[in-house]
């Protein structure tokens, strides 16, 4: 078996368990949760609704509280993390959600540069980076478009540069392509394989679409809260 | 990057308040309009107020000496009491004293000469041969009052006395009706009406005595204490407190009229109405602005999730708000203002009343609208509150 230092390794999860609710209505929802991705491993995770893949996602991506055993994301330990040192390991991750959650108040341009808001770069850079980026995802055209200009595809590309003009060490997304058709949503899963080899990142993508899991270099599959291909 | 250039200029934040608040130009336009008009009531409101007080002691600025006699009973203009012109003369004992001059006040009945109505005027009557009013064209008319039966008419006067001010500057000689006897107009002068008194007659102390019969020569209604140039008011002052009877009051011309604005203040509902009318301003502005935060905050929930999910801090997101609120209050109170003196300008012609903008009410009314703003913001940020990171998954 291999040995894993930690500058190998993006993800650990070691025992975790996580409850809903209170009291009598407390449920179980994530079962000994035993996982390591190691970095630049694009790992799809799947199962049927209900499973824990999302809440495993989400407390990975620190959008929720970790409550028992062990998670490590990008060698941050977040069981027990207070609330800013969430904040600021969210920085480090680009997120891809099922819907694009643009802010429709911003252009494709604005919606990208937001995501650098915490970043320190040049106005320069800041400007080659977005154009580069909507120039990747086929938008070079539509760089100052609102959202509601675009189609489901456009928008969900745009989305897809926000995650990524960070340059973020993981990426975490949740049903990218549910929203879109067949094409689109090929087109959208190659964009962020070939982005994210260039960049060099780590991709854990929940999905239930079959025809995406070709990308994956790993697949684990979820159900009833346990993961049953734990290990590589 | 050579080492020669400076360093690179950092990213500017984009300004996400004036974004989003732009994007909404409806709603904007109506957050605009609420605040502009929660502006115009408060000025409204202090306007009045401010022209209640100016109004109310323009006479009492008129006044030509430092101090004052009064009744021990008189309140102000519209409560008066007499009493006789002996205590006057007592003060020409007192050292530092120059003169005096007793004058007369009384409403008395004007008839309208040209739809021979009858109103109440409140007729101010002075020794002709005292430098007593320090208005000009009194000074400029007064020896006229000489003759018997004459009179100095208010040009600010309401237009229920007659067009007396249009028709005596074109030339044409007034007379009128008061208390049967015939009155002849021989000047104009300028005091604004104020909430008690509707005009202004100036007439010398005999004149006076003919037309208010009811009233006995000798009993006044105040009394104008000159003094010799370099003398000390407040020793003067004490002088007379101590050698005059306690039936009258002397007091500087600052105390007598800060004593009849502190009677319409407390007195009277006015200072309290025009109180509670800027009081009510604030909280409809208030109302207003909550509503727009509110809807705005609402609508914008997942997008700040979604901020929050992407490593902003709370902070950001309240930032965001707050500058929202303060962005509109500041697009809302230029054309409140500019509305406003609109507004007074009308009022003023409608009602001469002295209707008058200064630089501190602008301050302290954008004071008010900047406090009235981070107010609604605070109610409505309370919504972010349940702003949920984990909900956008």
């Amino acid at each position: 078996m291999l040995t894993l230092t930690t500058t190998d390794v993006a993800i650990a999860v070691q025992n975790l368990n996580h409850y809903y609710g209170q009291g009598t209505l407390r449920k179980q929802v994530l079962c000994d949760i035993n996982l390591t991705i190691r970095r630049g491993e694009i790992v799809i995770m799947t199962g049927p609704s209900g499973s824990g893949k999302t809440t495993l996602l989400s407390l990975m991506g620190c959008l929720r509280s970790a409550q028992e055993g062990q998670l490590s994301v990008l060698g941050e330990e977040l069981v027990g993390a207070d609330k800013e040192r969430m904040t600021l390991v969210r920085r480090t991750i680009g997120y891809i959600f099922q819907a694009h959650n643009l802010l429709g108040f911003l252009t494709a341009y604005q919606n990208v540069e937001m995501a650098l808001e915490n970043h320190s770069v040049s106005a320069a850079e800041a400007a080659a980076r977005i154009v580069e980026m909507l120039t990747a995802v086929g938008l070079e055209q539509r760089i100052h478009y609102y959202p509601h200009n675009l189609s489901g595809g456009q928008k969900q590309r745009v989305a897809i540069a926000r995650a990524l003009v960070g340059h973020p060490q993981l990426i975490l997304a949740d049903e990218p392509t549910a929203a879109l058709d067949k094409q689109s949503g090929r087109d959208v899963v190659n964009l962020l394989q070939k982005l994210a080899r260039e960049q060099q990142c780590t991709i854990l993508l929940v999905t239930h679409d079959n025809r995406i899991l070709d990308i994956a270099d790993r697949i684990v599959y979820m159900e009833d809260g346990k993961l049953q291909n734990p290990l590589p | 990057m050579s080492a020669m250039t400076s360093p690179p200029k950092r990213k500017k934040p984009l300004f996400l308040s004036w974004l989003q608040l732009r994007k909404e130009p409806a709603r904007l336009m109506v957050a605009i309009a609420g605040i502009s008009f929660a502006n115009l009531l408060m000025f409204l409101q202090m306007g009045f107020r401010g022209a209640l007080f100016s109004s109310a002691v323009e006479f009492h600025d008129s006044l030509h000496g430092e101090l004052v006699m009064l009744s021990r009973r008189s309140r102000a203009l519209i409560s008066l009491d007499r009493f006789t012109e002996r205590r006057l003369y007592q003060a020409l004992g007192a050292k530092g004293v120059q003169s005096v001059s007793p004058i007369y006040l009384n409403s008395i009945q004007w008839r309208n000469p040209e739809n021979k109505e009858i109103w109440d005027i409140y007729a101010i009557g002075i020794h002709p041969e005292h430098d007593v009013i320090n208005l000009p064209e009194v000074r400029a008319h007064q020896a006229k009052l000489r003759e018997p039966d004459t009179a100095l008419f208010n040009a600010s006067s309401r237009r229920e006395f007659g067009a007396i001010a249009q028709r005596f500057a074109q030339g044409e000689t007034i007379q009128t009706e008061v208390d049967e006897r015939l009155i002849q107009v021989r000047g104009l002068f300028r005091l604004s009406p104020t909430f008690g008194i509707n005009a202004y007659l100036i007439t010398s102390d005999v004149n006076f005595l003919r037309m208010a019969k009811f009233r006995t020569k000798g009993l006044i209604d105040v009394g104008v204490i000159q003094l010799e140039p370099g003398a000390d008011v407040q020793q003067v002052l004490a002088d007379l407190r101590s050698r005059l009877p306690d039936d009258v009051k002397v007091l500087t011309k600052e105390e007598y009229k800060n004593a009849e604005v502190a009677f319409w203040n407390a007195s009277t509902p006015a200072g309290y109405t025009f109180d509670l009318g800027v009081v009510i301003a604030f909280i409809v502005g208030a109302v207003i602005v909550y509503q727009i935060l509110y809807a705005d905050v609402s609508d914008h929930l997942p997008e700040y999730a979604t901020l929050k999910a992407i490593g902003f801090r709370d902070r950001y997101l309240l930032t965001v708000v707050f500058q929202e609120a303060l962005i509109l209050a500041s697009l809302g109170f230029v054309p409140g203002v500019a509305i406003s003196l609109g507004v007074y300008q009308i009022t003023n012609l409608a009602t001469s009343l002295p209707m008058a903008m200064d630089v501190g009410r602008i301050v302290f009314v954008f004071g008010l609208t900047n406090a009235m703003c981070t107010f609604s913001a605070l109610m409505a940020v309370r919504k972010l509150q349940t702003v949920d990171p984990a909900d956008i998954f």
